[in-house]
């Protein structure tokens, strides 16, 4: 076996480093290379141009509003899923009280279980037309502007796509509407995991609902909320399909619910401008890569053992 | 586990035998890896910039004035869109077929153009052949800057399919070469012929006995009536599209003021969006909103919405093109009696330059030779086989639309009521035709540019001045881009 051993690992290591250099490293370095460029996507050589893309987006205010919304949805869309997720996991699994103590989820929770779900099946593309007609003026369908006008609220109505103000923040609503479920069901099973006779010691100790969430659910089911919060993060910094489909590439009226990654759209497929476009893309990855790490930094906990 | 307790200092060391199998395995998984980088994106290089020289000839004689080569595969891709590529496959191919039998045609379908071939041009080996047309179509002004799309002069300069005495330049409509020319050069052959104006509903102004409005006074008169039955005189393309609006406001001002006011648009001249007519006209489509003659919640509505309110009779002015009858063809087969009619733009003033018959009208529907294209002549034959009189009727049947060979449509039944009525309008503006060029050749400089300038136009949110202003900055940002490659015209 001596003379074998190199070639036994080298055999077993090389075809997944292989593919993960080719397809995955190289496109990275690649795209940081063709963000110096000024490549067209169309020819097969490119022009180095150092950092001219880099300092193109410096000024580029579109770019700026962009990165604004992008900041928004980074810090507002995980503090929202993951305080409805928590919430929504613990009255389904501990939230219920029934005579004789026993711990269990509120009356129906089965039900609302399988119903948080529901957006989670559903592709994006169709979330975002539905929301689309969601916020539709009335006479094209609009639920919202419907529903308020039958409850007496039409004074509230709004054309909330032509409004700029709106655009971010229903986009907010909409990524965190698809987003809630998964996190309820993730939720869910690490709570399940949590040893019932922890929460019959604290019913027993007088605990009320809040107390027992905050002092003994939440710190126990603190690793899989910085997971899910890390993760999270990382969808918000996209966030391109939603606003696509629901605002549109320009980012609706005004531009004022462009993200990132719409910009990048732009400039690879309506601007044919390649490396601007790679240059926002390697200003994406960056970001990215700093939100990971604050959240994973700044969320570390000491982790609790289970029994 | 064997090999752990067998480890020895002499195993960390090297013999022959050792070495060279690492070797090969080495060489076995990253071989293809490195094949594979060295065709990858950013490790190409440029293999000869013009292959025209290239291209394989044949004879040039009476029956083959291209001098195509008459025994080499022409590989053609269509866009299967609203047209379909039955035109291509049931029409035009066998047309070419049977005069050059021993050319086979390599024909592909495509819906997004620009995934399909962006990777064949960058690497150089695009089709002979391109309908670069559809959501994904590839940036024309940007192919051309990098020298990627082939000239087209031998084409228009070759004699006609049908008469040799004609060449194919004289046989098209006027506009339609210019429509593809770049910097003087025509690299583009658009095939459709689309007019655009104000569509309205011929039956709901019929039974009113509203008149049509020939005057934008008139136009005020109308829609007064027409608020007053609870009916929205205009609507728009909300949302999505309202740069349709810059449609009637440019052709309103060049009736005013004459084609100039275009040419200086398209020219990037300063001052050209504050000019008196540009501003007048403006003006006169902001009343709209002042007066509240917008369908309610236009502005925020998907442009197929609003659309299909309109053809379902909820307003009854619409800006379009001549492709609208068969995009809301669902709405307007709902309710039978419906019929639809394009009107000229109303003139502003009596003294106006151009007469009201002035209609806008293009050439569209793109087709491309590629520069690195391994058949061009071929390519462009198959062009002159379009262009003849039997392949552009058969278009015109066969998909509903105009075509922009001369002539071809005299004599073709044109059953859908709208574009007759648009055909109607070409041909009593003669050659009172106008059209601009600056969406095409700076595509971001009306959208998202001037788009956002219209849509707060749209909702009275910004004045004329206002409006001009951000257009002229709109204006200046696109002259001022080293990076766009600019196009100039004179007439």
């Amino acid at each position: 076996m001596r003379h074998g051993k190199y070639p036994f690992i080298l055999a077993f290591l090389l075809p997944p480093v292989g593919i993960y250099a080719i397809y995955m490293l190289s496109p990275y370095v690649q795209a940081i290379y063709i963000s110096m460029t000024d490549w067209s996507g169309f020819t097969s050589s490119q022009t180095f141009i150092g950092f001219d893309n880099y300092v193109e987006m410096w000024h580029d205010d579109q770019l700026r509003t962009a990165l604004r919304n992008n900041v928004i949805l980074v810090l507002v869309v995980p503090v929202l899923t993951l305080l409805l997720g928590l919430f929504f996991a613990s009255m389904l699994n501990v939230g219920g009280r029934k005579r004789g103590g026993a711990v269990t989820g509120v009356r129906g929770a089965p039900v609302y279980k399988i119903v948080y779900f529901f957006p989670q099946v559903l592709s994006v593309a169709i979330i975002g037309i539905v929301f689309k007609y969601v916020f539709a003026p009335e006479n094209a369908g609009g639920i919202l502007n419907r529903v308020l006008g039958a409850v007496g609220l039409g004074g509230l109505q709004q054309l909330w796509l032509a409004e700029p103000n709106y655009l971010i923040w229903i986009v907010v609503l909409v990524m965190t509407w698809s987003f809630v479920g998964f996190y309820v069901v993730l939720f869910s099973a690490a709570m399940q995991s949590i040893p019932r006779d922890i929460y019959e010691a604290a019913l027993l100790d007088g605990s009320s609902r809040l107390t027992t969430f905050r002092k003994i659910t939440v710190p126990l089911v603190w690793d899989t909320v910085q997971v899910g919060w890390v993760y999270m993060a990382i969808q918000a910094m996209d966030a391109f399909a939603t606003v696509h489909i629901m605002i549109g590439i320009n980012g609706g009226v005004q531009g004022a619910g462009d993200v990132l990654g719409t910009a990048m759209y732009r400039e690879a497929f309506a601007e044919a401008d390649f490396g601007y476009a790679a240059a926002i893309g390697v200003l994406m990855l960056v970001l990215t890569m700093l939100v990971a790490i604050v959240f994973m930094r700044g969320l570390r906990r000491e982790r609790v053992e289970l029994a | 586990m064997s090999s752990s307790i067998e480890r020895t200092p002499a195993a960390a060391g090297t013999d022959r035998r050792t070495f060279l199998q690492r070797v090969a395995l080495t060489g076995v998984a990253l071989g293809p890896g490195v094949a594979f980088l060295a065709s990858c994106a950013t490790g190409g290089d440029d293999d000869g910039d013009d292959n025209a020289s290239q291209a394989p000839t044949g004879d040039v004689s009476d029956d083959n004035p291209l001098g195509i080569p008459t025994d080499q595969p022409l590989e053609i891709v269509i866009f299967d869109g609203g047209f379909g590529d039955e035109y291509a496959t049931e029409l035009h191919e066998p047309m070419f077929s049977e005069r050059w039998p021993d050319i086979t045609i390599e024909h592909r379908a495509a819906v997004d153009i620009g995934a399909e071939l962006q990777p064949r041009f960058v690497a150089g080996d695009p089709p002979d052949f391109v309908n670069n047309s559809g959501d994904g179509q590839m940036d024309t002004a940007t192919l051309v800057a990098d020298g990627l799309l082939y000239d087209l002069s031998p084409l228009f300069d070759a004699p006609s399919w049908d008469d040799p005495d004609v060449t194919v330049r004289d046989s098209l409509l006027p506009g339609t070469i210019e429509s593809g020319t770049f910097n003087g050069t025509p690299y583009v052959f658009n095939y459709a012929f689309t007019v655009f104006g104000t569509w309205y509903n011929k039956t709901l102004m019929d039974e009113n006995g509203w008149p049509v409005p020939t005057t934008w006074q008139e136009m005020m008169d109308v829609c007064a009536d027409i608020a007053a039955t609870g009916i929205a005189p205009w609507v728009y393309q909300g949302l999505t599209a309202p740069r349709y609006m810059n449609w009637p406001i440019l052709s309103m001002a060049a009736k005013l003021a004459g084609p100039e006011v275009l040419i200086a648009i398209d020219n990037l001249e300063e001052g050209a969006w504050s000019h008196e007519a540009v501003k007048e006209s403006a003006a006169a489509i902001r009343q709209l909103a002042e007066n509240s003659y917008f369908l309610p919640g236009v502005e925020g509505m998907e442009f197929r919405d609003a659309q299909g309110l309109w053809a379902r009779g909820q307003a009854v002015f619409c800006p379009s093109g001549s492709w609208l009858e068969n995009e809301e063809a669902d709405a307007i087969a709902e309710n039978p009696t419906f019929e639809l009619a394009m009107m000229p733009d109303p003139l502003l003033s009596p003294d106006s330059v151009m007469p009201l018959e002035t209609v806008r009208a293009t050439a569209g529907e793109p087709y491309v030779i590629p520069a690195d294209a391994k058949n061009p002549l071929a390519a462009m034959e198959y062009m002159r086989v379009m262009l003849s009189m039997d392949g552009a009727r058969g278009f015109s049947e066969r998909v509903t639309s105009l075509t922009s060979v001369a002539g071809a449509s005299d004599g073709v039944q044109i059953d859908a009521p709208g574009l007759a009525s648009a055909q109607a309008a070409l041909q009593a503006a003669g050659d009172n035709v106008v059209n601009w060029f600056y969406p095409s050749w700076y595509p971001t400089m009306e959208n998202p540019g001037i788009d956002q300038n219209t849509a707060a136009l749209l909702r009275a949110e910004i004045t004329v001045d206002q409006w001009s202003e951000q257009n002229e900055t709109v204006a200046a940002t696109t002259r001022d881009d080293d990076s766009i490659v600019k196009q100039t015209r004179e007439s």
